[in-house]
């Protein structure tokens, strides 16, 4: 059987194939989150006091990190694959996928805060672990504002796809600060990742709820990108034979 | 400025000035940072430099360590004066000077990138400095970092390795990619 790996690199292949699929994206996202944040909520079990109930904080906190991280991952290859085979459709998908990013960085910082708040008395604090998480939103806000700030849609998208790479550098430093090697040598205020230490039906509904975020980031992320489609393929004429553009 | 706003008292300014010193650096690179281009992108000059013969990440180098010698070396060679104002004993005020030859240059690098990034784009300097400043953090955590030890009359060599180990990685890699970045520009 031949493979076209190329058929859906075409914008106008890819706008039908995202609109099929982001409902299932989508849908399967919410189911999993309501399914992991019921589990986490109600199922897990009741080992600390009620004063320290405010753990569950980190069901939307550790899922929203790790998408944090994830996407940026995620829109700097696109950027890379757009670069090297110069296809327009991976240059939106990159800029798609940043405002999902960046609004998944947001969240982290934001449950933190309220975790810091009950947990060590401060809403913020210097330290290692949330200073480069706050510098992932930089990186994201100004992947965003380079984007809005260059009219020509060729050099927008070869620019932030540029300046996007370069920010990559920062990505394994926020990685380490949560998953050091040796707890001796990095000691701060957030903890260390307690992924394999913890209670197993916490971990499950942790997981499934980072999963659910993960396919929400999908469905937004095509959701967005055939949006960007429609505005920049907007004069060809398969757009213009779309039912919904007809009606 | 910094003294006469918070107050002279020897102990707070000490442990001020390492962060100062990088701040005002950070600053510095910054202001003159949007004309490193812009000048050669208006009158097309910079058209010509792309179709020079000597490799293009070649000259940019070259023109960064112009900016560099404007604005970075000026900055370490009046650390001594600083020093002076902000009571600083000898080992700190070296530690300073150390740290600013190590972490300027990486500094105009970076800044070189954002402008070559913004190049005649409207509202140019304010986007260069939203870009290179979380990717300057590091180098400015180290060099304060390092004044901060030297200031405790420790050794601060693990610092200034690192400066130097970002210093190497960003003379090697950053000219190339803001080659990049200017081809991007002038497409």
């Amino acid at each position: 059987m031949d493979v076209h790996w190329f058929r859906y690199a075409s914008p106008a292949t890819f706008y039908g194939l995202a609109g099929k699929l982001a409902p299932w994206f989508g849908w399967g996202g919410v189911l999993l989150i309501a399914v992991g944040l019921y589990w986490g909520f109600f199922q897990t079990p009741d080992l600390l006091t009620d004063q320290k109930q405010y753990y569950r904080i980190l069901f939307v906190h550790v899922g929203a990190a790790w998408m944090s991280m994830w996407l940026y991952v995620v829109m700097v290859g696109w950027g890379l694959v757009g670069l090297a085979f110069n296809t327009r459709l991976s240059f939106m998908l990159a800029a798609a996928t940043a405002p999902t990013g960046a609004l998944f960085t947001f969240l982290t910082l934001w449950s933190g805060a309220f975790w810091g708040k009950t947990s060590w008395g401060t809403w913020w604090d210097w330290d290692p672990r949330m200073t480069s998480e706050l510098l992932l939103l930089f990186l994201y806000v100004g992947y965003l504002a380079l984007q809005s700030a260059i009219e020509d849609v060729h050099r927008r998208d070869r620019a932030s796809a540029l300046l996007a790479a370069v920010g990559l550098v920062l990505v394994p430093v926020i990685f380490w600060s949560i998953n050091c090697p040796d707890p001796n040598q990095c000691s701060a205020l957030h903890q260390q990742s307690s992924m394999r230490e913890i209670e197993p039906n916490i971990r499950i509904a942790w997981l499934v709820t980072a999963l659910g975020f993960w396919l929400y980031a999908v469905a937004a992320t095509l959701l967005r990108a055939r949006n960007l489609i429609l505005l920049r393929e907007g004069r060809a004429q398969w757009v213009s034979n779309l039912q919904e553009v007809r009606a | 400025m910094f003294p006469l706003g918070v107050g002279v008292e020897t102990g707070l300014l000490q442990k001020m000035a390492g962060g100062v010193v990088w701040v005002a650096a950070l600053l510095a690179s910054m202001l003159a940072m949007e004309r490193l281009f812009a000048g050669d992108y208006a009158d097309g000059t910079l058209e010509q430099i792309l179709l020079a013969s000597p490799p293009l990440p070649v000259i940019v180098l070259a023109k960064v360590t112009a900016h560099w010698l404007l604005t970075g070396l000026p900055m370490a060679l009046i650390t001594p004066l600083a020093g002076l104002q902000y009571h600083l004993p000898l080992p700190a005020v070296q530690g300073m000077l150390v740290s600013l030859l190590l972490g300027t240059p990486v500094l105009s690098l970076l800044g070189a990138l954002g402008a070559a990034l913004t190049l005649g784009v409207r509202g140019g300097g304010v986007l260069i400095a939203l870009l290179i400043l979380p990717l300057s953090v590091p180098v400015l955590v180290y060099g304060a970092g390092g004044i901060t030890v030297c200031l405790a009359g420790e050794d601060a060599q693990a610092y200034w390795l690192l400066l130097g180990a970002l210093l190497l990685l960003a003379v090697l890699f950053i000219p190339w990619v803001i080659a990049q970045a200017l081809r991007i520009a002038l497409e």
